[in-house]
């Protein structure tokens, strides 16, 4: 307590060392915080978005599909499972059949991704019930804004698509776009149409196949696979995103190493000019009756002190910013989201957890602490004699 | 009030290396001092008399022969137990003043008393008590930089007297007063000493302090030389 009390008022008394020590140390620490909490927050709304929107709570896949091979589509379907009929009659699954088509806007050709969904799944965040005005000519068709964009197509339009059934004839027919839907998820709209399960199913003279079914977010029990359809659960399919944010946050740990560098140097370096310029008064301490290892403890606590000061300091600061940024989150431009080619939300929301506060707090302090004894491991040396006489034996 | 013998030397040689050779500071010193002693070691620069200081103040160790203070033996004793005894029983007073600069009067003049684990009570009522016998009851919120240097020496002697010590080792503690200011510092010793029965050890070379001695021992070259009991003159001017 004693040594406590020594060293807060020497730091205190230092002036304005100490405060542009702490407020340098507290700067890192906010940013730190800040950065990581964009990454979690982000990392967080991406999963979620793309569980809504496309993964679900996890999917069956037939043996042959491979979302990332537009060659294994022929063959990747096959009649739904037995074991998911009661899911999906009870709307906790949906059966998705997808094909590569060829799509003629204003007479040129594109290629692109048919899928086949039921207009009444209510499991995805798709605006699939519009495909219910389903009519006998007019098969209608759900596209997103970008595919929009690539194709220029706009909200009633009527174009030509064209693709092989499972027989391996081609066969071709006029859509209507029925809604354009903006959705931050590229990964269901770019190149993709959607189209009413059934007029699909026909379309390819598959009835009651699938390509992959989508399972209800927080299934208690997944029935068991089977050769032909293999479960695919949001470890596996949220794998590339993992990824992605790990070597985020191993990037970010550059700036984090940058920012604590600086903060560490600034204290690192008043440690070392305090055992340099302040000999004379350890030889005081010293003739007073403090031990060498006192002075050592309270030199090393008024640099660990710094530590606790900047956490303070950055509370003060910290805690508004961060909370207004969490509540009010930051809006995204739309073209990142675009480039980032996965679900992006529109705002970010950053996510601060218990753990993340905790363990920077710990770090900055550890840091702090052992950036601050380096030096003193001098006084060890020191001979009182020496000290009094201001040379560093 | 008894005299006993509160520092004993025997034998006690100092050698500092010195390029390939060494330098005998301190050669074959046999001294004792009783409580209640007013006494000065004197000689020239580099006659010992801060070196002797030290060790009897457990601030350095003998390279031969013992140091025995208040029964303990200096050379035997750890850097714990070092800064035990100087905790409990030395008070220093030194030629710069050596306070602690970013603590003001009370503060510097508390620190030894905090050391020792007193209550802040206890701390208050002693700190106050010293202030008021080094005349510095109005200056207790002061910092050092506010302080001339007479009154910096006088929170210095404060804070050395402030835990009653049974020794008090003053290096050179007038050489940076005016002659109205040492004069002043060494009437407040006198009493304090004659107060508290304090021994007190100068080493010193100012012809002011030494008028104040009641012994005097001389050093050159590292030897005693003379040691002799004298009558002091105290400042009558």
């Amino acid at each position: 307590m004693l040594t406590i009390k020594l060293a807060f008022r020497n730091i205190v008394g230092a002036g304005l060392r100490t405060w542009l020590n702490v407020f340098v140390l507290s700067f890192a620490f906010v940013a730190i915080l800040w950065i990581q909490g964009l990454i979690n927050g982000q990392a967080k709304q991406i999963m979620n978005l793309m569980i809504d929107t496309e993964l679900g709570g996890g999917q069956f896949w037939h043996k042959d599909y491979e979302p990332f091979d537009p060659l294994t589509l022929e063959e990747s379907h096959g009649p739904v499972p037995a074991a998911l009929e009661d899911l999906i009659s009870s709307k906790r699954a949906t059966p998705i059949l997808i094909t590569s088509g060829a799509i003629y806007p204003d007479g040129r050709v594109q290629s692109a991704l048919l899928k086949g969904i039921d207009p009444d799944q209510v499991i995805l965040d798709i605006p699939a019930d519009i495909l219910k005005k389903d009519s006998p000519v007019t098969i209608p068709a759900l596209i997103g804004t970008r595919m929009a964009k690539q194709t220029k197509l706009m909200l009633g339009d009527y174009v030509t698509i064209r693709w092989r059934d499972i027989h391996g004839t081609f066969d071709a027919a006029d859509i209507q776009i029925a809604r354009v839907m903006n959705t931050n998820s590229p990964a269901i709209d770019m190149g993709q149409i959607w189209l009413p399960l059934d007029r699909m199913r026909e379309m390819m003279q598959a009835p009651d196949e699938a390509t992959l079914i989508v399972l209800e977010k927080d299934i208690q029990s997944v029935p068991g696979g089977s050769e032909e359809w293999i479960y695919r659960g949001l470890d596996f399919l949220l794998k590339d995103v993992v990824e992605i944010m790990k070597t985020k946050t191993a990037s970010s740990s550059i700036l984090y190493a940058l920012l604590m560098a600086m903060a560490l140097l600034a204290i690192f370096d008043t440690q070392v000019l305090s055992i340099f310029r302040r000999r004379k008064e350890m030889g005081t301490l010293m003739a007073l009756g403090m031990t060498r290892g006192g002075v050592i403890k309270l030199f090393t606590l008024e640099g660990a002190l710094h530590g606790i000061l900047a956490l303070i300091m950055g509370a003060v600061y910290g805690i508004p910013l961060l909370y207004l940024t969490a509540v009010k989150g930051l809006p995204l431009p739309t073209d990142a989201i675009d480039q980032m080619g996965i679900a992006m939300p529109s705002v970010l929301y950053p996510s601060y957890s218990l753990w993340l506060i905790g363990g920077t707090t710990f770090l900055v302090f550890i840091t702090v602490t052992v950036v601050s004894f380096l030096p003193t491991r001098k006084i060890a040396k020191l001979k009182p004699t020496d000290a009094l006489r201001g040379k560093l034996s | 009030m008894k005299n006993n013998v509160l520092i004993k030397t025997e034998n006690l040689v100092k050698n500092y290396p010195m390029g390939g050779r060494k330098f005998t500071a301190l050669n074959d010193i046999n001294l004792s001092f009783n409580s209640g002693e007013f006494t000065g070691l004197v000689g020239p620069s580099g006659s010992g008399k801060t070196t002797l200081l030290n060790i009897v103040g457990a601030l350095d160790n003998p390279s031969e022969g013992h140091a025995v203070v208040i029964g303990k033996d200096t050379s035997q004793l750890n850097h714990r137990e070092s800064a035990q005894l100087r905790n409990e029983h030395l008070g220093f007073i030194f030629q710069t003043f050596n306070l602690l600069s970013v603590y003001n009067v009370f503060e510097n003049v508390e620190f030894p008393l905090l050391l020792l684990g007193m209550s802040a009570e206890d701390r208050k009522k002693d700190v106050l008590q010293a202030l008021e016998w080094v005349g510095l009851s109005d200056k207790v919120k002061s910092r050092p930089a506010q302080l001339s240097g007479g009154e910096c020496q006088r929170v210095a002697v404060a804070r050395a007297m402030v835990k009653k010590p049974k020794i008090v080792l003053a290096d050179e503690p007038t050489a940076n007063l005016d002659a109205a200011n040492s004069y002043n510092i060494l009437d407040m010793m006198v009493s304090l000493n004659k107060e508290l029965n304090s021994t007190f050890l100068f080493a010193t070379h100012d012809e002011k302090v030494i008028k104040y001695l009641r012994r005097v021992i001389t050093l050159t070259d590292g030897k005693v030389v003379q040691d002799i009991e004298k009558t002091p003159e105290p400042n009558n001017a």
